[in-house]
């Protein structure tokens, strides 16, 4: 399986995927 | 308005954030460039010019991404302090009950600027010693050297894009 971070593209659509994991982990400390 | 009330606690907060900003354009602007620019253009070089970006473009960059992630980290950690916030973001905002989602916000968005960080000083640049020749290493270990440099970059190419939500939607919270 090739290395997700050998491709720019999926590099930058994995760090909007983490976002979206970021803003559900700070509703879930603020609620 | 007199000087001395200009220079007050809030103008140190403003001139702190201020700084931080820039140190952090010339970090993440140098990241970019190294991302988006240099290394996806490094293949369509003819092999004669290639020399040039390793020799004088690379080392130049290199000091002032290094330097800019250095001077970033310092002016982030003292602009906090003076914000008050800076247990508050060290704890993600689990400090207070109830918890203050501004904190939780800045506070990963502080981590993941750390872990990059620490990535750049700790992973990036003794791998790009070896790979541009500043350490002496065999052929294998430097092209090994220059993998681990690229990964590691492009890693922190992906965190730069949570780390600067957190950075920017504090007000949002």
């Amino acid at each position: 399986m090739k290395n997700p971070m050998d491709s720019l593209t999926q590099t930058v659509v994995l760090g909007f995927v983490l976002t979206v994991i970021m803003v559900l982990v700070i509703h879930a400390i603020a609620a | 308005m007199e000087w001395g009330e200009l220079v007050t606690h809030a103008w140190w907060t403003f001139a702190f954030r201020w700084f931080h900003v820039i140190a952090g354009i010339m970090w993440i602007g140098h990241l970019w460039y190294f991302n988006f620019t240099q290394t996806p253009t490094m293949p369509k070089i003819p092999q004669e010019l290639r020399p040039g970006v390793a020799r004088y473009i690379l080392p130049e960059a290199l000091w002032w991404f290094r330097w800019g992630a250095m001077l970033t980290i310092i002016t982030g950690l003292i602009l906090a302090w003076l914000e008050s916030k800076l247990i508050g973001v060290i704890s993600i905002g689990l400090n207070t009950t109830p918890h203050i989602a501004s904190n939780a916000s800045l506070g990963i968005g502080m981590w993941l600027g750390a872990i990059m960080w620490a990535n750049v000083w700790f992973i990036i640049w003794p791998n790009q010693k070896k790979n541009m020749g500043l350490v002496q290493v065999t052929p294998e270990q430097r092209t090994r050297a220059a993998r681990i440099a690229g990964l590691a970059s492009r890693v922190n190419t992906m965190l730069s894009i949570p780390m600067l939500y957190g950075m920017t939607s504090v007000h949002f919270y």
